[in-house]
């Protein structure tokens, strides 16, 4: 049916006054400018979102929904919406503008993924909410490109409220899973996937990308399903590290008992849970934070979180609390998330009755597991849009290493600002917290502490997995060794390193503040060790973990404090074993960097 | 206009856009947790695709007393009910109101938060509502079930079924602009911007006159006058559940002339380019079962025909010079009385 050629912004303005008109018209007869006012700031909070919206087209493949977080061009969308579109695709912003755009990063399981939209570093965007104060009956609406419909780019509004939060949603076998996420009614059709969920602020609290459909087929019936936004924060690092995402398994499965309480049915004795003493009919208390009362719960936390973090778990044993920080483990191995892109993996097992299709594609979309378009060979670049040349690197294990390299390079540049990047000798006194004088001295060609138990020496240069020392530590020496060398020669000249992504900057916070920061993690394999270092804000290490043996514990180092660009407290522990605490004093004048 | 109801407009055109005007002092979320609290999810017979084996309930009583739709789900033992807080209860069913739909249920539970029917709140084409349901099975547990906002679209007299069976009920309903046709919803609670209850969720059924699938909901006074009737043992009994038989010549098959008692269904002729034509029925083959269910006989094939919905997939098993062969017809059409 031809249709007037009012611009989709008339009509967004007119089906917002529309909406409203009820309302309004009384509140002009009452003369109530206040209503009218408050009438247009809505007005103005969508055409907001409206401006960071992202339609995205695969081609014949389909399209869906993005939405822009920042203003060099970043948008989260949905794994099942950019996994047909492959590493470059096209997105028409509510400028009518068409941007090249190219995959940044992937979360199969958590159906998330990051886009770099190029061109501009002023792109309209929109900043995440704490998703954890979202609450039924919350007004919230998406902005998106349901059915494909935005041929002019301009995005689809559609309006509800909060119907549920912290949901539960199956899997589709090992990927596509919705935990955690905020229900609404708002209208969630194919091709929204993939678009923001905003609040009254204009804020986003979620990314859509599921709805339940029923016998009416594949259109809303009020029932759709978005991402939560501290789920995505929670992710975003992993995406920008340019890497294929993986979500997080405690390595132990959970049941409720008869007395209604989760308690642990089997675990393995490879997990770091069964090396922290969680054991089978253990009851789960709570899990980074949050209180776990029903199995949906258990997994609701789990499903937010990235595999590696650490994060505080807590349990019962006959009347008996435990606490303590758990390493969480990936529910995948590379070579499974591997072959989920190369779309070759087995079918998902057939989900059960009652489980909603997937929603996602063109007008009904991809019904199974979305097929991916391959990626080009390394070399043969020559067909992608001059735009994108130089940024696609679809390196084995990684979405688009590119952005790898953009990352660590940056993480690395505030590193090498730093006051001590310059000193040749670095040098840590002061005493122990358990008594007694401690000195470290760290140079090219030894490493060196003492401490009122005896002297232990390494030498830098060589593997740093053969002793490690001091005894007892984990490989303290070591830990320290591959921090001056990332801090001095960079990451290129130290072993294999690359952004591993953000983790949070105090695991225990986890759950007691809202929104805990998150700070970058370098990883580097170098010397036979394999190491992570926490990176705050200000570009100075907070934190090493060091393994020198794979699936042990590895020798955890924190920092705090700072004198003179060396840590003032440096905490050393191994598993839940404390190895020592040393107060830095401040450095002796001829060791100052 | 008051100052606080302008205020009250103010926070509901900024932050609900859709939400009915809520009780001065109250939050649209805090008489949506409340009301939450007054709605359970029953789990009982079922568990298939299309026949679900759960629904929603609405406490009605302090002492246990759960309202909710006349369905499948009760059609077991074990029906348990899982309130807002998480305790599951196992409910007896006192009683059931098959012309209103309507079954009442006991758990051994006190101090319960729960509706007063009794109180009946009235809506009107153009109030604002919330619908309260456990829609998909989605909560469990102490998770809270679901809601949605809409707006009574009318107040008539209900005209509805399921497959071809009329639905017993004619009386009054309250038809929503809302969505509530989805499985697990019938039973839930309609309730308005001060978390009054206005109704119960009806179940699954399709509008006679146009076939589609409607939103609907029992208003309050029936559900006290079912719920009294049924506790008082003074149900009336529903006029029998009418079939239409679905004439066989729609989707173009002629079958001999119904001249016995019991008249085998043999294919007279095929009606050219019709579904059946199509789909390679050919003269004389015997009908002996549609969708899996024998028919010994033409009348049974019409009945049987009749049962189901328009759109739903026909497909028949027939006897062909002594084999059985079967024949996939597609979608049922539209019965001919309706447009």
């Amino acid at each position: 049916m031809p249709v007037p050629s009012l611009s989709p912004r008339v009509w967004i303005a007119f089906g917002a006054a529309l909406a409203c008109a009820g309302w309004a018209m009384s509140a002009w007869a009452a003369g109530d400018a206040e209503v009218l006012a408050a009438e247009r700031r809505r007005v103005e909070t969508i055409r907001r979102a409206s401006a960071a919206a992202v339609s995205i087209f695969a081609g014949a493949a389909g399209g869906g929904s993005g939405v822009l977080v920042s203003p060099d061009g970043y948008a989260l969308s949905n794994f099942h919406v950019t996994q047909p579109a492959g590493l470059v695709m096209k997105c028409g912003l509510d400028d009518g503008r068409l941007y090249d755009a190219v995959l940044v990063g992937l979360d199969p399981t958590g159906d998330v993924a990051l886009v770099k939209l190029l061109g501009r570093d002023d792109f309209p965007f929109v900043t995440l909410a704490d998703s954890d104060l979202v609450e039924p009956g919350d007004f919230c609406f998406a902005a998106g490109n349901p059915f494909l419909l935005a041929t002019d780019l301009r995005p689809s509004i559609s309006a509800g409220i909060v119907s549920g939060v912290h949901r539960y949603q199956f899997p589709a076998g090992t990927i596509l899973e919705y935990a955690d996420c905020i229900q609404v009614d708002a209208a969630i059709n194919p091709g929204n996937s993939g678009g923001g969920l905003f609040d009254a602020a204009g804020r986003l609290i979620g990314v859509n990308g599921r709805a339940s459909f029923e016998k009416r087929g594949r259109v809303n019936v009020g029932v759709g399903y978005a991402i939560s936004a501290n789920q995505l924060r929670n992710f975003m690092g992993l995406l920008r590290a340019g890497r294929i995402a993986d979500h997080a398994t405690l390595g132990a499965v959970v049941a409720t008992s008869a007395d209604g309480r989760v308690v642990v049915s089997d675990i393995l004795d490879a997990s770091d849970a069964w090396r922290r003493g969680l054991r089978h009919d253990d009851e789960i208390v709570s899990l980074a934070g949050r209180p776990v009362r029903t199995v949906n719960a258990f997994k609701n936390v789990l499903g937010t979180l990235p595999a590696g973090w650490q994060v505080p778990l807590v349990s019962r044993r006959g009347g008996r609390r435990y606490e303590t920080l758990v390493r969480l483990a990936a529910v995948h191995t590379p070579a499974e998330l591997a072959a989920i892109l190369a779309g070759d993996a087995s079918e998902p097992g057939k989900e059960r009755g009652k489980e909603p299709e997937r929603e996602g594609g063109r007008d009904g979309g991809p019904e199974g597991r979305p097929a991916r378009k391959p990626p080009p060979a390394a070399g043969q670049h020559d067909g992608l849009p001059a735009a994108v040349r130089g940024l696609v690197d679809p390196r084995p294990g990684f979405a688009n290493h590119h952005f790898n390299v953009v990352e660590r390079d940056r993480v690395a540049k505030a590193l090498a600002a730093g006051a001590i990047a310059k000193a040749d000798r670095w040098v840590l006194a002061g005493t122990l917290a358990a008594g007694g004088d401690f000195r470290i001295e760290l140079a090219d060609d030894a490493a060196t502490i003492d401490l009122p138990t005896g002297r232990s020496t390494i030498d830098p240069r060589a593997d740093l997995d053969v002793r490690p020392e001091p005894p007892g530590s984990g490989g303290l020496l070591a830990a320290l060794v591959v921090w001056r060398r990332l801090v001095r020669a960079g990451p290129a000249a130290t072993g294999r390193t690359t952004y591993w992504g953000t983790a949070p900057a105090d695991p225990a916070a986890l759950g007691a503040v809202a929104m805990p920061p998150l700070v970058d993690v370098l990883e580097s394999a170098v010397a036979g060790v394999e190491a992570r270092l926490f990176v705050d804000g200000a570009g100075r290490v907070v934190g090493i973990d060091l393994w020198t043996a794979p699936d042990a514990d590895p020798c955890e180092v924190r920092f705090a404090g700072d004198v003179d660009g060396l840590p003032a407290v440096i905490d050393v522990r191994r598993g839940t074993v404390p190895f020592a605490t040393l107060r830095v004093a401040a450095p002796a004048a001829g060791d100052r960097p | 206009m008051t100052t606080a109801f302008r205020r009250l407009l103010v926070v509901t055109l900024l932050f609900g856009l859709d939400l009915p005007a809520a009780a001065a002092g109250e939050t649209p979320q805090q008489v949506i947790a409340a009301a939450a609290r007054k709605v359970v999810k029953i789990y009982g017979a079922g568990g298939l695709r299309g026949l679900e084996g759960y629904q929603s309930g609405i406490i009605v009583t302090p002492d246990g007393k759960i309202a909710t739709a006349a369905s499948t789900v009760l059609d077991s033992d074990e029906i348990d009910c899982v309130l807002d807080d998480g305790r599951r209860f196992r409910a007896r069913l006192v009683g059931v109101d098959p012309r209103r739909e309507l079954a009442l249920l006991a758990i051994d539970a006190e101090g319960l938060p729960a509706f007063a029917p009794a109180a009946a709140e009235r809506a009107a084409a153009g109030t604002r509502v919330l619908a309260l349901s456990n829609l998909f099975g989605v909560a469990v547990g102490d998770e809270r079930v679901s809601v949605q906002r809409g707006v009574v679209s009318a107040v008539v007299p209900l005209a509805a079924r399921r497959g071809a069976a009329d639905a017993p009920y004619r009386g009054a309903v309250y038809v929503l602009d809302c969505t509530t046709n989805n499985p697990g919803s019938a039973g839930g609670a309609l309730v308005d911007a001060r978390g009054r209850l206005l109704g119960m969720l009806g179940k699954e059924l399709r509008s006679t006159a146009s076939g589609i699938w409607l939103n609907y909901a029992l208003p309050t006074d029936e559900l006290a006058r079912g719920c009294a009737e049924i506790e008082a043992g003074t149900v009336a009994r529903p006029a029998a559940v009418e079939v239409r038989p679905f004439d066989p010549r729609r989707l173009g098959i002629v079958l001999v002339p119904d001249l016995l008692d019991s008249t085998p269904a043999y294919v007279e002729s095929l009606v050219p380019d019709s579904p059946a034509a199509r789909a390679g029925l050919v003269r004389d083959d015997l009908v002996i079962a549609v969708n899996g269910r024998a028919v010994p006989s033409r009348a049974a094939v019409e009945r049987t025909l009749g049962e189901l919905a328009a759109g739903d997939p026909v497909r028949l098993a027939v006897v062909r010079d002594g084999a059985v062969v079967d024949v996939d017809l597609g979608p049922r059409p539209q019965d001919k009385e309706t447009r």
